[in-house]
């Protein structure tokens, strides 16, 4: 379209009104996003800040004793490569097995979907303490899988199935797994079915088009999927703590011990400059390798994965995946005839058997616990008798309804901090023109990269000096911190989709700014906003990090509760509780997915 | 019912270098029904955002029945807006939709009851109140939308393509209710399209806009049959472009020669004036240039194609001389015509009334 020429315009008169405007755009940006960046500054950056100055500054100056002494034995060093395995193997197994479940998500039809999504949310939602609890019993010396194994006569005496490097890798993939399926649905949905069925058109056959067509385009989300897993798994601590022995000890437990038991900073400091440092690499190479903007997975896979990866890497990459088409349209054509037959669209049954494999082996452990905690027989299996005992033991005492409390109360408070400082932002990010957005959204994000348990160490330091260590509302800033990339996300995205004509057909027919939002604007949203707010609400509800510095005794958490009790003793109490927890998440993700598709069948 | 009159004065738009409506001005008439057409791009609808306070001005105003309003937000307006997605609020039902510019105005309850029934009666939808928007077929959500618009009797209607989305049955059924409500609510009506038969059947008078700016504004015969550029006469409707120069200007028209060609042929004018040995177009409606067997026209070519869309039979002509453009000729349909040839050497002659000039260039 051609450029009319600009007519000429009184010079001054525009610079005083451009000038009057930026300075009022000013207000409205600092008002809108200042309070979630001052939180940020204040309670993480300060925080983390802090605790690596501790690293090498102490009391008589700067020094680096801590990284000498971290570097002295080969102990430390050990339990980071130890780390990094874990880390690692969780990574692999959680993208390759949960890449057929998000698949089979991504092709089934509505009704199938949302049954098999609900089952990943549960899970996803459960908390990762009653998870890895869970598990503890299964695997027991008397846990199920044993009485299965005797019964059966493979075994003749109890095996030890807990407390190595099996179990860990069975409770991190538990944990895990979940997150990389939604990660890997989020672009998988995006890929249009038309493509493979092109290729079909094109002379593909079933395997080719998958491994040639469908999986390059998947790859983003199986980057996406993999770095998060692998950046979680490696500040995890609940399940090797509860689930390992001495040598799977990770990074993280050390600095708790550093933090809880010797009290030296110094020491935590250096040992969370070691584990941010090898985060930091991590990032660095997957930034060269993918770019990090395929981390939210919304992002164009064709920008993505091919231009970055170097010419002779494509060029095996391809080759590979030729090959692999080739191998699967083999073994394809080797099947019955019938089979090869049926409709393309139709997942096949194997995929099918698979994935509730999976899924059951990710529910089970959970859901097992609820016939346990009504059993008069301990933790042992079968079941034995029936009684409430162990939920009048959980309900009449004070330690445990106190922490449920503290935990609503928190959860609440979060919940409305972070819609209320994640939300405007979320429409600055969207709607303004705001200079450097892609720099403030990795900012506002990086709560979710910095490990939780730099943070929570950091968050201690600080609370301890301003007296906030045991406070509620010193809980909810630290938990908001941690919440809010999450409730940003989520309404960045709702407001993407939200059509801004809307506002300007109310505005038309009379409504007045104010009006607009009340009638339009805020009921649209709605339903994106109370889901968001469940989110912020649920990740404090089962925050464990930043609880265990910052609670304890009778201001403890209900994770921190949890926690203290089963590092002391594993009794049908948990069960109980574990259960009461299940069936709260249960109910929360069903309130959810129900305003979800209300808010989606508009 | 209440109308107004709406006056723009010098209207500019800019987003940053981008010119996106260059100065316009343009009066509407108390009742008028008046188009804004042209390609995507053009800036018809940046003018439609403007007067309805959608968009900002950087110049110019915006006057209703002299009122000055270009710095009014839109909800002070009074300036209805049918939008081309229909911009329903999904959340609520029919009835809340229609009922809701008269919350905003404060209206009684049971004047606003009346009101909104009788809007649905006015676009024949009163069954549907209680349905939400999606529960609607698309024909039927346009005239929710434009029975929202006019429920609270704006002074000025603007629509945004708001037949855009509708098949063609549709929108031609939808075409006569909006000139039927147009008719009986007297209301100024504002009108963006893409579609030039759409704009030639529903208005009083077209504005014709290209790159910002308004290329011809007037009736459709006006533009139809006197163009005042090359961009009008190629917009609106088919139309053969031929290269030629003015030998003499009289009271009747033109004395004109073809680009090349020494016969001299008669032309009329478009109503602007023409110097002698000026270059011009003419434009020939397909319909008005006749094939004939015999080699006695004024050109000659050979038949590339032959085309029958329904009503018309279209004939596409290679001219003999090869750097002139391909030329269309267009009759009614007859079975009993006698077939053509392709490659056929056929001669073209048409009535020198049917030859309009046009200065050339894109007067831009």
């Amino acid at each position: 379209m051609a450029l009319a020429k600009a007519p000429a315009i009184e010079p001054g008169q525009l610079r005083t009104t451009a000038r009057s405007r930026a300075r009022s755009q000013a207000w409205t940006w600092a008002a809108m996003g200042g309070p979630l960046v001052l939180l940020l500054v204040f309670f993480l950056v300060y925080p983390v800040g802090q605790l690596l100055l501790l690293s090498i500054y102490n009391d008589s100056g700067f020094t680096l004793a801590p990284y000498r002494q971290l570097f002295a034995s080969a102990v430390y060093i050990d339990v980071l490569l130890i780390t990094l395995k874990i880390s690692l193997a969780t990574t692999l197994v959680c993208v390759v097995v949960g890449y057929p479940i998000a698949y089979l998500i991504s092709v089934v039809g509505k009704d199938r979907k949302a049954t098999l999504l609900f089952w990943v949310l549960l899970s996803f939602w459960t908390s990762f303490l009653v998870r890895a609890f869970a598990w503890i019993v299964l695997l027991g010396r008397n846990g199920v899988i044993n009485k299965l194994l005797l019964s059966l006569g493979i075994i003749s005496s109890p095996a030890s199935l807990l407390f190595n490097f099996g179990s860990v890798l069975v409770g991190m993939v538990n944990a895990l797994l979940p997150l990389a399926v939604l990660t890997m649905l989020s672009v998988m949905e995006n890929i249009d079915r038309n493509l493979p069925r092109a290729a079909a058109t094109l002379g593909a056959r079933p395997g080719m088009a998958f491994w040639k067509i469908y999986f390059p385009l998947s790859l983003p989300g199986v980057a996406a999927a993999g770095i998060m897993v692998f950046v979680t798994a490696i500040g995890f601590f609940i399940v090797p703590a509860l689930l390992g022995g001495r040598r799977e000890t990770m990074i993280t437990q050390l600095i708790i011990d550093q933090v809880q038991q010797t009290l030296n900073w110094g020491f935590a400091g250096a040992i969370s400059v070691l584990l941010l440092i090898v985060v930091l690499i991590v990032f660095v190479a997957y930034d060269r390798l993918l770019g990090l903007s395929t981390m939210t997975g919304a992002a164009a896979p064709r920008r993505a994965a091919p231009s970055r990866l170097a010419g002779p890497v494509q060029k095996i990459g391809d080759a590979v995946l030729t090959l692999l088409g080739m191998i699967s349209d083999r073994i394809i054509l080797a099947l019955p005839s019938r089979r090869r037959d049926r409709n393309p669209e139709q997942a096949g049954l194997g995929l099918q058997a698979f994935v509730w494999t999976m899924l059951i082996i990710i529910s089970a452990p959970t859901i097992l616990m609820i016939p346990l905690s009504f059993g008069t027989g301990g933790l042992n299996w079968p079941p034995q008798g029936f009684t409430l005992h162990w939920y009048e033991t959980v309900l009449h005492s004070p330690v445990w309804t106190q922490a449920f409390l503290r935990s609503l109360l928190v959860g609440l408070g979060t919940g409305g901090l972070a819609m209320l400082i994640g939300t405007p932002a979320a429409f600055l990010l969207v709607r303004s023109n705001v200079p450097g957005k892609a720099a403030w959204l990795a900012f506002i994000l990086s709560p979710i990269v910095v490990p939780r348990m730099i943070i929570a160490v950091g968050m201690f330091y600080v609370f301890a000096r301003m007296g906030l260590v045991g406070s509620a509302f010193g809980l909810i800033l630290g938990h908001t911190v941690v919440a809010v990339p999450y409730v940003v996300m989520t309404m960045m995205a709702v407001l993407r989709n939200y059509d801004t004509r809307l506002d300007h057909a109310a505005q038309s027919l009379g409504a007045r700014p104010f009006a607009t939002l009340r009638h339009i604007t805020f009921p649209i949203l709605g339903a994106g906003m109370f889901s968001s707010f469940l989110f912020a609400f649920a990740t404090s509800f089962d925050e464990l990090t930043i609880a265990l510095f910052a609670t304890g005794g009778l201001n403890a958490t209900l994770p921190k509760q949890f926690w203290d009790e089963v590092t002391l003793q594993v009794s049908p109490v948990i069960a109980a509780v574990s259960t009461c927890l299940f069936i709260f998440m249960g109910l929360l993700i069903f309130v959810a997915e129900r305003l979800r598709r209300r808010a989606a069948a508009r | 019912m209440t109308s107004s009159s709406l006056r723009v004065k010098g209207l500019t738009k800019r987003y940053g270098d981008f010119v996106a409506l260059a100065p316009t001005s343009l009066d509407v008439a108390n009742g008028e029904f008046l188009t804004l057409l042209g390609p995507s791009g053009s800036g018809k609808t940046t003018l439609l955002s403007l007067i309805a306070g959608l968009a900002h001005p950087d110049e110019g105003h915006i006057l209703v029945d002299d009122a000055d309003v270009t710095h009014s937000p839109a909800y002070d307006r009074d300036i209805g807006v049918v939008f081309q997605n229909y911009a329903l609020f999904p959340h609520m039902t029919v009835e809340d939709n229609i009922a809701f510019p008269l919350k905003m105005r404060k209206v009684a309850d049971a004047d606003l009851r009346r009101r909104t029934a009788e809007a649905l009666e006015t676009v024949r939808l009163p069954h549907v109140a209680k349905r939400y928007p999606r529960e609607l077929s698309g024909g039927q959500q346009q005239r929710i939308a434009l029975a929202r618009c006019i429920v609270y009797r704006p002074a000025i209607i603007l629509m945004d393509e708001p037949l855009g989305a509708l098949d063609k049955k549709l929108r031609d059924q939808m075409q006569l209710e909006i000139k039927r409500i147009h008719r009986e609510l007297g209301t100024t009506i504002i009108y963006v399209t893409h579609d030039q038969e759409e704009a030639m059947t529903m208005s009083d008078r077209i504005c014709l806009m290209n790159a910002g700016a308004i290329e011809q504004l007037g009736t459709p015969e006006d533009l139809y049959f006197r163009p005042q550029s090359v961009f009008v006469a190629d917009f609106l409707g088919e139309s053969n472009l031929l290269s030629a120069t003015v030998r003499q200007v009289d009271a009747q028209g033109l004395d004109i020669v073809l680009a090349d060609q020494a016969a001299p042929s008669r032309a009329v004018g478009n109503g602007a004036s023409f110097a002698a040995g000026e270059p011009i177009k003419l434009m020939v409606r397909p319909q008005n240039l006749h094939v004939e067997d015999a080699a006695n026209g004024k050109l000659t070519g050979r038949l590339v194609d032959v085309m029958i869309s329904g009503s018309m039979t279209r004939l596409y002509i290679a001219p003999e001389r090869i750097d002139m453009p391909q030329l269309v000729a267009a009759y009614p349909t007859r079975s009993s015509a006698a077939p053509y040839e392709i490659g056929q050497l056929v001669s073209l002659d048409w009535n020198s009334a049917d030859a309009v000039a046009i200065r050339d260039g894109r007067g831009h």
